[in-house]
């Protein structure tokens, strides 16, 4: 479904990514995990195709058409969206028109925005009418983004940190909307550093100073993650021989 | 009496074109005061709420007065609109809203056609102790750009009163607008001014907003949203005095330039005279927020249309 191939991204002089490689499967869920500063939230922002982060070299394929030149609107179109790990707020936008927008512009939409809120633990008679603004607190608005993703039905969900301030009792929850999003058919990019959530994916890889070091099975790649990258002394300078291409 | 129905039926479909409802603006269950240029076609009292209107020979003036203790259960309706081309409309307007009186007023102001109109604004406003008003006033311009509003009030809110005014013109050409708010508030009292402005092709924009917070714990918020686009220039000012112990004040201005002609400018004026007196303001002036924008990209609108949404959400 999603192929990035030899990615490289230079940022101010800085090599951010490199030698990046990566696949998700239709369906799949592939959870990338590394710790602050390794190029997580860049990785995101590089498929999504956001203004600065155009690869300095490599190549991005959605079902095999090559993507890397395309503007955001148009991955959009073609199914790729990204749920921000601090999502914008917007003055006056209504959560029901915020979730209308992604709906309106998705070919295969099929749950209402209050079914959406349901998923993500939300009470649409509570929040449809409420604006996406800074009255919200950053959880229900995170909730709010991921139940946006939800409303297109993407091809491919890019999800950064989507439990990122959210509390305990809700990991579960969110666990479930992206499990609900592979069972139709979406392939999810799941940014993340809480391992009960990297553990619902279906394959899992560590990111560290900006390339894939390892990919394996969710509890592998958790335990390596918990043994060896919490307190790496690597961020920017990745141990090369270890590099598994994912 | 002369046979108005032609341009009743005109203001009317003026009035619903910048949102009212007709059926409402001429029923007899609603106060209301409707004037066309310089003859008030429609005028009704209702008990609590006397509307006394005069035409003069540049328009009309106006005394609204709400009996204290009035709970006013519906909107008091007020429409102000120039059909021709073109035309001077001076209202000359006195508010007195008695001592715990509850009330609302829906205005609207339309001017379709205009080429060189000049529609003039003078309100003076009491709100009694413990009062509460609220006045939303929308404006429907045409495309020419041919109008000068000049929207005045002078607004003083007696002890533990609240005045809330929300100015909106976002359809049509704004013209040249020069908005000069201004409210004394006493005593607990709360004040509330929001103006919201798109200016297109070669508006000009001034927008003055004051408050004056002359009582022990008065509160006020003066608020702007403004979008410059094309050749148009936009200047807010806003403007708080802490004359007395425990008064708030806040001056949130938000000012979106659309395009390289395009100018705005935000001026903020804040005076604390008594030091227990606490001011606060904000001020954004620049192009659409880029994450907003590759936010709204990302659920597949194109650049334009993420613009159209976020400026559409910020005026509304």
């Amino acid at each position: 479904m999603l192929r990035l191939t030899d990615i490289k991204l230079v940022k101010d002089g800085k090599q951010i990514l490199h030698d990046l490689n990566l696949q998700v499967r239709e369906a799949e869920i592939r959870s990338i995990l590394g710790v602050n500063g390794t190029g997580k939230s860049t990785l995101a922002y590089v498929v999504m195709g956001l203004s600065g982060y155009e690869p300095t070299a490599g190549r991005i394929l959605l079902q095999g058409e090559d993507i890397t030149k395309l503007p955001i609107s148009e991955r959009a179109k073609r199914g790729i969206t990204l749920a921000w790990q601090e999502p914008a707020r917007f003055e006056g936008l209504t959560v029901a028109e915020y979730l209308e927008v992604g709906r309106r512009h998705s070919s295969h939409a099929s749950l209402s925005p209050s079914e959406c809120l349901e998923k993500v633990g939300l009470q649409p008679a509570k929040y449809l009418r409420r604006a996406v603004d800074g009255t919200l607190s950053g959880g229900e608005r995170r909730r709010i983004e991921l139940a946006s993703v939800l409303a297109m039905s993407p091809r491919v969900a890019i999800l950064d940190e989507p439990d990122s301030g959210i509390d305990a009792l809700s990991i579960e929850n969110i666990v479930d909307v992206i499990r609900t999003l592979s069972r139709n058919g979406t392939a999810v990019l799941l940014i993340t550093h809480h391992e009960e959530v990297a553990e619902a994916a279906d394959r899992a890889s560590s990111l560290c100073g900006g390339t894939i070091l390892k990919t394996g099975e969710p509890a592998s790649i958790a335990r390596f993650f918990r043994n060896h990258c919490q307190e790496c002394p690597h961020v920017n300078e990745p141990l090369e021989q270890e590099t598994n291409h994912g | 009496m002369a046979d108005y129905s032609q341009e009743f039926a005109a203001i009317a479909k003026a009035y619903e074109a910048s949102g009212g409802d007709p059926t409402s603006l001429f029923s007899d269950r609603f106060a209301g005061l409707v004037v066309s240029h310089n003859r008030i076609l429609h005028q009704n009292s209702i008990p609590g709420v006397r509307i006394e209107g005069k035409e003069t020979p540049t328009g009309a003036q106006a005394r609204i007065t709400v009996e204290p203790g009035t709970v006013v259960a519906f909107p008091v309706h007020l429409c102000f609109g120039v059909l021709p081309k073109e035309g001077l409309q001076e209202i000359i307007s006195e508010f007195e809203i008695g001592e715990g009186a509850k009330v609302n007023f829906l205005a609207h102001c339309s001017f379709p056609n205009a080429v060189k109109v000049k529609h003039v604004m003078d309100a003076k406003i009491h709100v009694g102790r413990r009062a509460e008003m609220s006045y939303s006033e929308t404006h429907y311009h045409g495309e020419e750009g041919g109008v000068e509003v000049l929207p005045v009030a002078k607004v003083v809110v007696e002890e533990g009163g609240i005045f809330k005014n929300q100015f909106k013109l976002i359809q049509g050409a704004a013209g040249d607008v020069r908005l000069d708010y201004e409210v004394d508030l006493k005593k607990n009292a709360v004040g509330e001014l929001d103006a919201r402005i798109y200016g297109k092709k070669q508006d000009k924009i001034l927008v003055k907003e004051s408050l004056f917070l002359n009582g022990e714990r008065a509160r006020g918020l003066a608020k702007s949203r403004i979008v410059a686009s094309d050749h148009c220039t936009s200047e807010v000012v806003g403007e708080a005095v802490g004359n007395a112990p425990g008064a708030r004040g806040h001056v949130d201005c938000v000012e979106i330039i659309k395009g390289k002609d395009a100018r705005a400018s935000a001026i903020p004026k804040l005076l604390v005279v008594d030091d227990r007196a606490k001011l606060t303001h904000e001020a954004a002036i620049g192009s659409v927020d880029k994450k907003q924008i590759e936010t709204l990209m990302a659920r597949g609108l194109t650049e334009d249309e993420a613009v159209d949404v976020v400026v559409k959400g910020m005026l509304r």
